[in-house]
């Protein structure tokens, strides 16, 4: 076996690391790294795909035809937390990887050996759930809320879903450690804080909110833990708990949660709105202070999510009050990248693309957020089809569309290669029409009455749900031309220029050639 | 120009007829049938407006700007980026429009949460996979009874043909008079269960061990239909809710015919003691 001391440098700064599989088990390098993050995450994706595909499938037509209602209770379980643990949370960080370092001058991550713990117990926890599906009595299907006393119920599979989040909590904890302390100590000379690229502040106001509730998910994930095996009674109101307590413990988790998966997607898309425009960010800083306030509002509304658990009536308004009030910074957001569009000089690549149709999109979802946000409006949606619909158009063409607008953007530095402006083009418009015909109709179902989680429904939502279904399936298949995109772009794709998009401002682009070399900023540069 | 003018006014008109058609079809909230459910409908209209125009205010000014603000036409970039003028204004109006949406809300919200002096009170129970009644307080005191799906199994395993109310049939409906305040006291006997009448504007988590109360009052007799609205397990879409509202009179004939079943079983049962 290769020696292996590619993370000791001092006497040279070529490309000596070791090779075949060992370089990847033990690089220590922030763009390796960042790399297995995205695979991973795009594996992910495409093992979240395949549940949503089988869920759709079910719900094509009324009646029971493919999956009876316990197996699709875990497909709908284990579609939630593949996609927002496995899927959406790493492909972010992978970003965080590959650019926080190179887009503030910086040689790597902060903790470089730490970098690659946190990635390689990623795939632990991916095996332990999606193995759970083989284990008896099958895996989980409390929903990916896992709300008690249903998760009490479960068996093995339960158990293991909970040790998988404990290990991808510790990751995520890890990685946003190591994101903060590169990001406040190995920024260039002259980068001062507000200089610092949209993305890079993005990135670390997500990376203190992870750090803030990924130790409260670990916490409830173990409270559940010991009532199920060691006789506590914290959310069994037999032994004098409170399964709502679980629900409040959760949400104060999973509502920073949903920032932590979409503040980088607007750090993105902040970066390449202004490229394609031409033209300064405009209100940077406004930019900054919104980002802030939405990560601390997101901290003071997570009972929005329990509207219908019974609360009272004071503390049901705060939380109305609260849960509308995150609109202002979100919609200054909306503004400031529509007056950065304005009088620009705008081209149309991929990547504006998907930024732009973030952006139509993430509005639609807001939108639906602000009316899920009206207390008696929520008592009738929630738990329908139409918070499916919400959520899944800030996730989906919120966080993922930034996702794909971020790789189209970043791959020519990554790889060294333009992808082929024509499928990413196909990617963008059969993304855009897929993603609506599966999610849209999925508000008048909510609002007719349908309620999420269920295998089958009455007759009077047949017709909406085939849509849903037909746009499904098309959603899935599109993403897998992006995946030849990728491959193609790597193996196939036409020399990349040190900066193929003319606005770019940033440091990889101003600073570094493509591909970006194993080993960058070895030497800080000067930021004026 | 005036072509211009010919598809804005076929664009404007289709955006319209295409809301008007999502607003008057079944996939709008169900015809309200109770105070709280009108308000909440009334509500939920009124807010899509204001959405709509943000929507149309926003993305025109946005592909106004993708349209005439192209490198392709030749245009060249401006170079301003802030104006703290404008960004003052653009999170004062939010704010204002949060205000005039929050009003109303909070009206509702007051009184769907008074449940004070009802003039009858059932009892719901959750159950994996039923609902239990047990009427309290009012007229019909002392009815108790289960609720269980009635769609035959063959339905849903494609055996039989769907009826008209697949999945939204019980063996014994929840009868209210109407025009009275019904409270509804909600608990679980297993799992998190939830108590949901759309039509009624009522949804309420039921969870074991604890309590929750919600009401309605029913504006027109007929039968109003929902569904458990939180994951309870296997056959939590095979639970629905199923109120069937009566006047006061066909109630009260519904009331005595129980009362009298149920003192026939008791009587039966004391006798096969």
């Amino acid at each position: 076996m290769a020696a292996v001391h590619g993370d000791v440098h001092g006497h040279e700064h070529d490309d000596h690391h070791p090779s075949g599989i060992m370089r990847w088990v033990k690089t220590t390098n922030h763009k390796d790294i960042g790399t297995m993050y995205l695979w991973f995450s795009f594996a992910m994706f495409m093992v979240g795909g395949f549940l949503a595909m089988g869920i759709r499938a079910e719900l094509y037509q009324p009646g029971i035809q493919i999956l009876q209602p316990e197996l699709f209770n875990q497909f709908t379980t284990l579609h939630g937390l593949i996609m927002v643990f496995g899927a959406i949370m790493p492909a972010f960080v992978g970003f965080a990887n590959w650019q926080v370092p190179m887009m503030i001058g910086a040689p790597d991550m902060a903790f470089a050996r730490m970098n690659n713990w946190s990635f390689w117990l990623l795939p632990v926890a991916a095996t332990m759930l999606v193995g759970s599906f083989f284990v008896p009595g099958g895996a989980a299907a409390g929903g990916w809320t896992f709300y008690p006393p249903l998760s009490t119920q479960g068996g093995l599979g339960v158990d293991l879903m909970i040790f998988s989040v404990h290990v991808l909590g510790a990751s995520s904890i890890m990685g946003s450690i190591n994101i903060i302390t590169t990001i406040l100590n190995m920024r260039a000379p002259g980068m001062t804080m507000m200089k610092m690229p949209m993305f890079v502040w993005t990135w670390l106001i997500t990376a203190y909110l992870l750090v803030l509730v990924m130790p409260v998910l670990a916490g409830v994930v173990t409270m559940l833990l010991t009532d199920r095996h060691f006789g506590t009674s914290f959310f069994n109101a037999a032994g004098g708990g409170d399964p709502v307590l679980f629900q409040h413990i959760f949400w104060f988790f999973g509502h920073p949660e949903v920032y932590i998966m979409i503040l980088p997607a607007f750090g993105i898309v902040s970066e390449i709105i202004p490229t394609f425009s031409r033209k300064p960010l405009f209100g940077y800083s406004s930019m900054v202070y919104a980002t802030a306030s939405i990560a601390i509002l997101s901290c003071i509304v997570w009972a929005h999510h329990m509207f219908t658990a019974g609360m009272p009536t004071v503390g049901q308004l705060f939380f109305m009050y609260a849960t509308m009030l995150i609109a202002v910074p979100t919609g200054v957001k909306v503004f400031n990248w529509t007056a950065t569009m304005w009088r620009g000089s705008m081209t149309f690549e991929t990547p504006m693309l998907f930024a732009i149709g973030f952006i139509f999109l993430f509005v639609i979802g807001g939108f639906s957020g602000v009316i899920c946000a009206i207390v008696p409006i929520d008592i009738q949606v929630q738990d329908t089809y139409y918070v499916i619909a919400h959520f899944h158009y800030v996730l989906v063409s919120g966080a993922l569309f930034a996702l794909f607008a971020g790789v189209y953007y970043w791959i020519p530095k990554w790889t060294g290669h333009m992808y082929s402006e024509t499928l990413g083009k196909w990617h963008f418009w059969l993304s855009m029409f897929f993603f609506n015909a599966t999610f849209f109709v999925q508000h008048f179902l909510g609002l007719a009455g349908m309620p999420r989680r269920i295998p089958d429904y009455n007759l009077q939502f047949a017709d909406f749900n085939m849509i849903s279904s037909l746009g499904a399936f098309g959603f899935g298949l599109t993403q897998l031309l992006f995946l030849y995109l990728v491959i193609d772009c790597i193996r196939n794709g036409e020399k990349a220029p040190q900066s193929p998009w003319d606005g770019a401002t940033t440091l990889e682009w101003t600073h570094l050639p493509s591909p970006a070399p194993y080993h960058s900023f070895e030497t800080p540069p000067i930021v004026k | 120009m005036r072509s211009k003018l010919v598809a804005t006014l076929a664009g404007v008109s289709t955006l319209a007829l295409y809301s008007s058609m999502a607003v008057g079809s079944k996939y709008n909230f169900p015809e309200p049938q109770s105070i709280i459910a009108r308000e909440t409908y009334d509500m939920h209209i009124w807010i899509m407006w204001i959405c709509l125009a943000i929507f149309i205010g926003v993305f025109g000014v946005m592909f106004y700007s993708i349209l005439k603000h192209r490198k392709s036409v030749g245009y060249k970039a401006a170079n301003f980026h802030h104006s703290t003028t404008v960004e003052i204004i653009w999170t004062v109006i939010p704010c204002i429009i949060l205000v005039v949406m929050a009003l109303p809300a909070t009206k509702t919200v007051i009184s769907m949460k008074d449940t004070s002096s009802p003039d009858m009170t059932i009892k719901a129970t959750g159950y994996q996979w039923m609902w239990g009644y047990d009427y309290l307080q009012g007229e019909g005191e002392g009815i108790s009874f289960y609720s269980k799906l009635s769609t035959p199994r063959a339905q849903y395993e494609n055996k039989e043909p769907k009826g008209e109310n697949y999945l939204l049939e019980v063996d014994n409906r929840v009868v209210v008079p109407v025009g009275k305040k019904v409270r509804v006291i909600i608990t679980a006997n297993d799992v998190l269960h939830a108590w949901w009448v759309p039509a009624l504007g009522v949804k309420q988590d039921a969870i074991p061990g604890f309590i929750r109360d919600s009401w309605f009052t029913a504006d027109a007799p007929g039968i109003y239909r929902g569904q458990c609205a939180e994951l309870c397990g296997k056959d939590h879409g095979f639970m629905p809710i199923v109120v069937e509202v009566m006047n006061a009179d066909d109630y009260s004939k519904w009331v005595a015919a129980q009362l009298s079943a149920s003192a026939v079983k008791t009587s039966m049962h004391i006798e096969n003691k």
